[in-house]
């Protein structure tokens, strides 16, 4: 491997950090491959097995997969680069926001594994479809969903270049650059295909162990090493208040101001409403094997948000650390901030540990949402539009095509584009998939909405988010447009977080519009749900799949 | 095994609202506590080196984490699951017809 690095000007590879990396990848990889005996299924060929593994995840796989899921790589790349750049309203945002998240989710996740259950939706769109009875709204729903994760997916890799980059792998020479990348992208392509959602469900224990094992040790050792949290405290309060070179304002924010409430509040409430509709969420939420699953969850994954909070807090160590995250390129990227840390304070064997902690990070949700994406084209573009009396097999052989295309997409994406593309997309699909929340939440308790209203307020909600992401310079990285997440609130005047305000607009438009096509007698489409689906749990007609294991139910049925 | 046939499953199931609503308390606390962000930005006092800020919002993780396990045990008992067995609705009879006619 150190063979393929070109002189490296910078920045000299890690030889035994990158060993450990190897080492550890190649562990996960053989994992991954084996996923498809764990819990064998009869059969793969259908997308519940495929997609969802089976139905049968309990509360303890639930638990890693969800957990391996949402925290995902650029997560633990991102949250602290934001910390170490612009302080606590770009950066902390996500503890509150991983807090708000669970009870939120609380609520309504058990009604839609319910009638996902009773239905056999595989994708929020599937029950859109169902509701609603509108192939268009379902379609609104599947295209926004696949847009949403496309970049997210792309984002994934970004981590790993982040890692890669600080291992001294990268420069001048695209065979450098890219052959990792494109051969650690290759093999999870490939157990992914051939194992479904059983392969990132057996990763994210690795995953998640490797995690918490790098983050309690650095949080116990670095601090000891820069002078205690005080000293850290003390250099993050001093760097957010110096002016800044560019624009003469202060860095950042330590806590924020009265002015920046209403951004960090709308930033936490805007991703937490957010993270719920995307189809990978989901898709890992449907995989539990009974209604009460996500509950029990949902008091118990806030077990990583306290990880989230302390891996943010690096980001502040790394500015006691006098961290310099310089790119092999020569350029500053704040990107590197939390590798850079790593390498430059821990011994190699453990730089390695956590190196591959986060690039192993980025393949549990990468695989996850590629499924996802899969499941989502296959069920509510494939066989809604294209092939409607496509088989079970069919349904698997595409979901499983798809999840390789998906993937090559992201790879190209990276690979040929700047990763600044990747960076807007993604904040651009957080505005984009809040915008699905009126038509799949408010669903799930009722109808009042009027499918064509709701499809309307959703196009608002998209196109006021474009225009206004659009329309955000950011001096300091120099960018003219897609620069941030926050924009003024019209009318109240305050910086908010633009899917906040687009969500607000998208309600507007939907209520006002099913009043008046109620008055007009518009049709509504026809329901197929009934109102004790959403309460139903395993055990009731049609929730258990398998059949065989529950002789009970056959005897329930006249 | 009683088959309730005469349910109608067209219904919420029976539920105790008065529970229901101490855990929909429960669950609303942790969002209101930190939509309330002017409550907590500020950096006294501290504790253990950390600031207000940071410390209080590590606190709800496991307030919010009590709380919502508090909600999951108020609600199982405030609306016990009511089975569905032997009911067929016309969704149930087209996979079974599916089934038998392959």
């Amino acid at each position: 491997m150190t063979a393929l690095a070109p002189a490296v000007t910078d920045s000299s590879v890690n030889g035994v950090a990158l060993t450990v990396l190897i080492l550890l990848f190649a562990l996960v990889t053989g994992m991954g491959f084996w996923a498809t005996r764990w819990r064998k299924a009869d059969s793969m060929e259908s997308l519940d097995e495929w997609g969802l593994g089976g139905r049968r995840f309990g509360t303890w796989v639930t638990w890693f997969l969800l957990g391996g899921d949402l925290y995902t790589a650029y997560t633990f790349v991102a949250v602290p680069a934001a910390m170490f750049a612009t302080g606590a309203v770009a950066g902390f945002f996500a503890v509150p926001y991983t807090i708000v998240l669970y009870p939120i989710i609380f609520i309504f996740m058990a009604r839609l594994w319910s009638v996902s259950h009773r239905h056999g939706y595989v994708t929020p769109a599937d029950f859109v479809r169902g509701r609603y009875g509108s192939r268009g709204l379902s379609l609104a729903v599947a295209v926004t969903g696949i847009l949403a994760t496309m970049p997210y997916i792309a984002l994934q890799l970004v981590g790993i270049q982040a890692v890669l980059e600080v291992a001294g792998i990268g420069g001048e020479s695209v065979l450098a650059r890219d052959l990792p990348l494109f051969i650690a992208f290759a093999l999870l392509a490939a157990y992914t295909y051939s194992s479904g959602l059983r392969a990132p469900a057996v990763i994210a224990f690795v995953k998640d162990a490797l995690i918490y094992l790098v983050i309690i040790v650095a949080v116990i050792y670095l601090p000891t090493k820069f002078g205690g949290w005080d000293a850290i405290f003390g250099a993050a309060e001093k760097k957010m208040a110096a002016p800044n070179a560019i624009d003469g304002k202060p860095n950042g924010a330590f806590i924020p101001s009265q002015q920046q409430f209403v951004a960090y509040a709308t930033l936490a409430f805007g991703s937490a409403l957010a993270l719920f509709m995307y189809p990978h969420s989901i898709t890992a939420t449907l995989s539990s094997s009974s209604r009460n699953t996500i509950r029990r969850n949902a008091s118990i994954l806030p077990a990583y948000s306290f990880v989230l909070g302390l891996l943010a807090l690096l980001g502040w160590v790394a500015i006691a650390a006098g961290t310099k995250p310089i790119g092999l390129d020569g350029k500053p990227n704040a990107q590197l901030v939390i590798p850079q840390l790593f390498e430059d304070s821990f011994p190699s064997w453990f730089a390695g540990v956590a190196f591959a902690a986060v690039a192993i990070g980025a393949l549990v949700p990468a695989a996850i949402m590629s499924i996802a994406a899969a499941n989502t084209f296959t069920r509510n573009i494939y066989k809604e539009w294209l092939k409607p009396d496509a088989t079970h097999a069919q349904e698997a052989k595409v979901g499983k095509l798809v999840s390789l295309l998906v993937k090559a997409f992201a790879l190209v994406f990276v690979l040929t584009l700047d990763k600044q593309n990747a960076i807007n997309f993604q904040l651009l699909g957080g505005i984009w998939i809040l915008q699905t929340l009126p038509a799949i939440v408010f669903g799930l308790y009722t109808r009042w909405f009027h499918r064509w209203a709701l499809l309307a307020g959703w196009a608002a909600g998209m196109a006021y988010g474009t225009y206004a992401a659009w329309g955000v310079a950011n001096p300091r990285s120099k960018v003219a447009h897609f620069g941030g997440s926050l924009d003024p609130i019209p009318v109240l005047g305050d910086l908010g977080y633009i899917a906040m305000t687009a969500f607000v607009i998208n309600l507007v438009v939907a209520v006002v519009l099913t009043l008046v096509l109620t008055a007009m007698k518009v049709d509504a489409g026809r329901d197929e749900t009934i109102r004790g689906d959403y309460f139903a749990d395993a055990g009731d007609p049609r929730v258990e799949k398998n059949l065989a294991m529950d002789a009970h139910l056959t005897t329930g049925t006249p | 095994m009683s088959i309730d046939t005469d349910v109608d499953h067209d219904t919420v199931p029976p539920a105790n609202k008065g529970l229901l609503a101490i855990a929909g308390v429960l669950l609303a606390l942790p969002l209101v506590a930190l939509a309330w962000v002017g409550s907590y930005a500020r950096k006294d006092p501290e504790l253990w080196g950390f600031p207000f800020f940071i410390w209080y919002q590590f606190l709800w993780v496991f307030l919010c984490s009590a709380l919502t396990f508090t909600a999951y045990k108020l609600v199982l008992r405030a609306r016990p699951h009511r089975p569905m067995p032997g009911h067929r609705d016309a969704e149930t009879r087209r996979r079974d017809d599916e089934e038998a006619g392959r």
